[in-house]
C-alpha cells in the first residue's frame, strides 16, 4: 500500500475535539446531496478558507479525537471528495472511524505534534510509518486493524459485501 | 439468558455475546445480529444509495426498519424537500415503516412506539441512538453505508467496547435534574473520555428517576464519546417497557466480577444546576456564574429533554408570566403522543399564553436547519445535547446547554438564570 504521488500535509488551525458539525455543516448536509459540492463547504466555520486549499492527495492533519458528535457519513464523505489521500490524527472518534474506512477513506493514528501545514508526507501503511520529508522525521503509526484494512483494500464495506455477499473477516 | 463463560461480564458484554451466539469479551471482533435499525432525514438518503448499491431487491426484515423524518421537519427548502421525498418513494417501494412529519423525534418515538425492548441490539444512523441505554438496550449510533449493510443482512460487526461504571449517589437538591448530573459527569470525563466505550450508569439517584429522566443521561453518552451508555432494567424500567412494547424484555444485569476499565462515583446531593458553555458540551460550568449572560432565545425540547415531564417542569415556571421582551422562547415537544398529553395538561395553553412559540414534534431548531436560526452574535440557551459552533445555523452565534428548568427560567429573566429563584415552582 505504499503510495507513490506525493503528499501534502494540511492541518487544521485548531486540532483537537473537530467535530463532524464542523467537517461539514449541517446547514449544508440537508442542502446539498453532490459530495463535490459539499466538498467545497468543509470546516467553513472554523477555518472559511481551508476547502480552497486542499489538493487532491493531501493528507489531512488534526489532533485527538477527530470527528466526534455528529454520526454523518456526509463528512468524511466530503474529505474523500475534496480530494484527501488519508487522516492522520492522534485519535478519532468511533461513528467517524467507522464511516470513513466503510466508504474507503484512510485514517492513520500518529502523533501529529510536529507535521506542519504544507510539509510533503511519505506514508507507508504496511511499515507504520509517516515520514515528513523536509524535516526528515519519521512518526510510528498505529496498525490499521485487519478488518479496517480489509475494508480498505476492498475500497470500503459496501464493495465488500457484494464481492463476498456478506462479511468475510479473518479473525471473526 | 446463556451463561456465557465464567469471567465476569459488563452489560455490553452479555448482550452482544446473546447475540453474537458466542462468548465475547471487551477488545474482540463480532459480527451481531440487529434488532431494529433506523434511519433520519440527515442520514437516509445515504442509506438509500448505499443501499442502492448493494443492488438487493428486498430489506432483510421489513418490520426491523424505519426511517423517521424529523430533523427538518416539515421541509425548510427544496434540497430537504427532494430527500424526503426520496425517502417516502424507498418506504413505498420496500414496503417498510415511515415516521413522517409529524410524528415527532426519532429517540423518542423508536423506545415510545415499541419498536425496542430491554436486552436488544440496535444500530441508528444517528449518533444519539444510545439514548435506549437507559431501558438496557445496547444501542449505538452509526453512519449511513453501516445503516444500509444492516439493512441488507440483519447483522453488522462491532468491537466489544470496555466498560466504564459510574455510580451517582444522593438525592437531587430542588431545581436540579437528570440533565445537571450528565452535564456535571460530561465536565469531569470530558468529550473525548469515553470514546469507544460503553459507559455503564448505577447509584440511587439514577433509580430515583423515572425512566425519562434517566433517557436524558443516556442520551448523552455520545457526548464524552462513549458508544453505549447502559443501566440495569429495573421494576421501572420493565413497568415501562411493557406498556410501550409488546416484545418481550430479555433484560441483561452485570456480572458482580465483571472488569471496568475505569470505576467512578459522584455524590450529587450537593449539585447546583449546569450549564455547558460555547462552543463544546465539556465546557461546564455552575449556573451561578453565569448569571451575567444575555440570552436572545430560548428553547425547551429535543431527544435530550423534549418529554413530557421536561414540558411540565418548563410551564410550571411559566405560568401566568411573560417571556422576557428581548426573548424569542421556542418549545418543540419530543412526539405527537407527548404533545397531546401537554395539550390535555393545559401545558400548551400555558407556554403560548407566556409568548412562546410551539412547534409540531420534531427536532426543531437543534440542528440548524430551521425553526429557530440565530443570527450574528445571539445567544441560545437550549435543553439540547450539542453547542458545537455553528450548531443552530449560524457559526457566528453562541449556545449554552441546560436543564428545561434553568432555559425557562432564563427565558423569563432575558439572562441566564437559576431556576432555585422560582423554588415554589419547582
Amino acid at each position: 500500500m505504499k503510495s507513490r504521488k506525493k503528499h501534502y500535509a494540511r492541518r487544521l488551525k485548531t486540532t483537537d475535539n473537530i467535530n463532524t458539525d464542523y467537517v461539514i455543516s449541517g446547514r449544508y448536509k440537508f442542502k446539498i446531496q453532490d459530495p463535490k459540492e459539499l466538498a467545497k463547504h468543509i470546516f467553513e466555520d472554523i477555518d472559511p478558507d481551508f476547502a480552497a486549499r486542499v489538493q487532491e492527495g493531501d493528507i489531512l492533519v488534526a489532533g485527538e479525537n477527530f470527528g466526534c458528535g455528529s454520526s454523518r457519513e456526509q463528512a468524511p464523505q466530503a474529505l474523500k471528495s475534496a480530494g484527501f489521500y488519508a487522516v492522520a490524527a492522534k485519535s478519532f472518534a468511533r461513528i467517524f472511524y467507522r464511516n470513513a474506512f466503510n466508504i474507503g477513506l484512510m485514517l492513520v493514528e500518529c502523533n501529529t505534534d510536529f507535521i506542519d501545514d504544507g510539509n510533503e508526507l511519505e506514508i507507508d501503511v504496511e511499515k507504520g510509518k509517516i515520514r515528513d520529508v523536509g524535516k526528515g522525521l519519521i512518526f510510528d503509526v498505529k496498525p490499521i486493524p485487519p478488518t479496517m484494512k480489509k475494508l480498505l483494500d476492498d475500497g470500503g464495506v459496501v464493495e465488500h459485501f457484494k464481492k463476498y455477499g456478506g462479511f468475510k473477516f479473518e479473525q471473526v | 439468558m446463556i451463561g456465557w463463560g465464567k469471567m465476569g461480564k459488563t452489560i455490553a458484554e452479555k448482550i452482544l455475546s446473546n447475540h453474537a451466539g458466542r462468548d465475547l469479551k471487551a477488545g474482540e471482533i463480532a459480527i451481531c445480529d440487529v434488532d431494529f435499525c433506523f434511519g433520519q432525514d440527515g442520514t437516509s438518503s445515504i442509506i438509500i444509495d448505499s443501499f442502492n448499491k448493494l443492488g438487493l431487491k428486498k430489506v432483510f426484515d421489513r418490520s426491523k426498519f424505519y426511517m423517521v423524518i424529523d430533523h427538518s421537519a416539515p421541509s425548510p427548502n427544496i434540497g430537504v424537500s427532494e430527500i424526503h421525498k426520496k425517502m417516502r418513494n424507498f418506504a413505498k417501494t420496500y414496503d417498510v415503516g415511515m415516521y413522517d412529519i409529524g410524528c415527532g423525534v426519532c429517540h423518542q418515538l423508536i423506545p415510545q412506539k415499541g419498536h425496542v425492548t430491554c436486552g436488544d441490539v440496535v444500530l441508528g444512523a444517528d449518533s444519539h441512538t444510545c439514548t435506549y441505554g437507559a431501558i438496557n438496550v445496547f444501542s449505538t449510533g452509526v453512519g449511513s453505508t453501516d445503516l444500509a449493510i444492516t439493512l441488507a443482512s440483519g447483522k453488522n460487526w462491532f468491537r466489544v467496547p470496555e466498560t466504564i461504571k459510574v455510580t451517582v449517589s444522593g438525592k437531587l437538591p430542588k431545581g436540579v435534574y437528570s440533565k445537571d448530573v450528565i452535564l456535571h459527569i460530561i465536565k469531569q470525563i470530558g468529550s473525548n473520555g469515553a470514546t469507544y466505550k460503553s459507559v455503564e450508569f448505577y447509584g440511587d439517584t439514577v433509580t430515583a428517576m423515572s425512566v425519562d429522566a434517566r433517557l436524558t443521561i443516556s442520551n448523552m453518552a455520545v457526548e464524552m464519546g462513549a458508544k453505549v451508555g447502559l443501566m440495569e432494567a429495573d421494576d421501572k424500567v420493565l413497568k415501562w417497557v411493557k406498556e410501550h412494547s409488546s416484545k418481550e424484555p430479555k433484560s441483561v444485569k452485570a456480572d458482580p466480577d465483571a472488569r471496568y476499565v475505569a470505576v467512578k462515583s459522584y455524590d450529587v446531593s450537593n449539585l447546583v444546576p449546569q450549564v455547558a458553555k460555547p462552543h463544546a458540551v465539556d465546557n461546564v460550568s455552575d449556573v451561578t456564574q453565569l448569571l451575567d449572560v444575555k440570552i436572545d432565545q430560548a428553547f425547551v425540547g429535543t431527544c435530550t429533554n423534549g418529554r413530557l415531564e421536561d414540558l411540565e417542569v418548563a410551564a410550571n415556571i411559566l405560568k401566568g408570566k411573560s417571556v422576557h421582551p428581548d426573548v424569542k422562547f421556542v418549545i418543540a415537544p419530543a412526539s405527537k403522543e407527548i404533545y397531546l398529553q401537554a395539550v390535555k395538561k393545559g401545558l400548551v395553553g400555558t407556554f403560548v399564553k407566556s409568548g412562546c412559540t410551539v412547534l409540531g414534534p420534531g427536532c426543531g431548531p437543534c440542528v440548524g436547519t430551521h425553526n429557530g436560526v440565530l443570527a450574528d452574535g445571539e445567544v441560545a440557551i437550549s435543553t439540547a445535547n450539542r453547542n458545537f459552533k455553528g450548531r443552530m445555523g449560524n457559526p457566528n452565534s453562541f449556545i449554552y446547554l441546560a436543564s428545561p428548568a434553568t432555559v425557562a427560567a432564563s427565558a423569563l429573566k432575558g439572562r441566564i438564570a437559576d431556576p432555585r429563584e422560582f423554588k415554589k415552582r419547582l
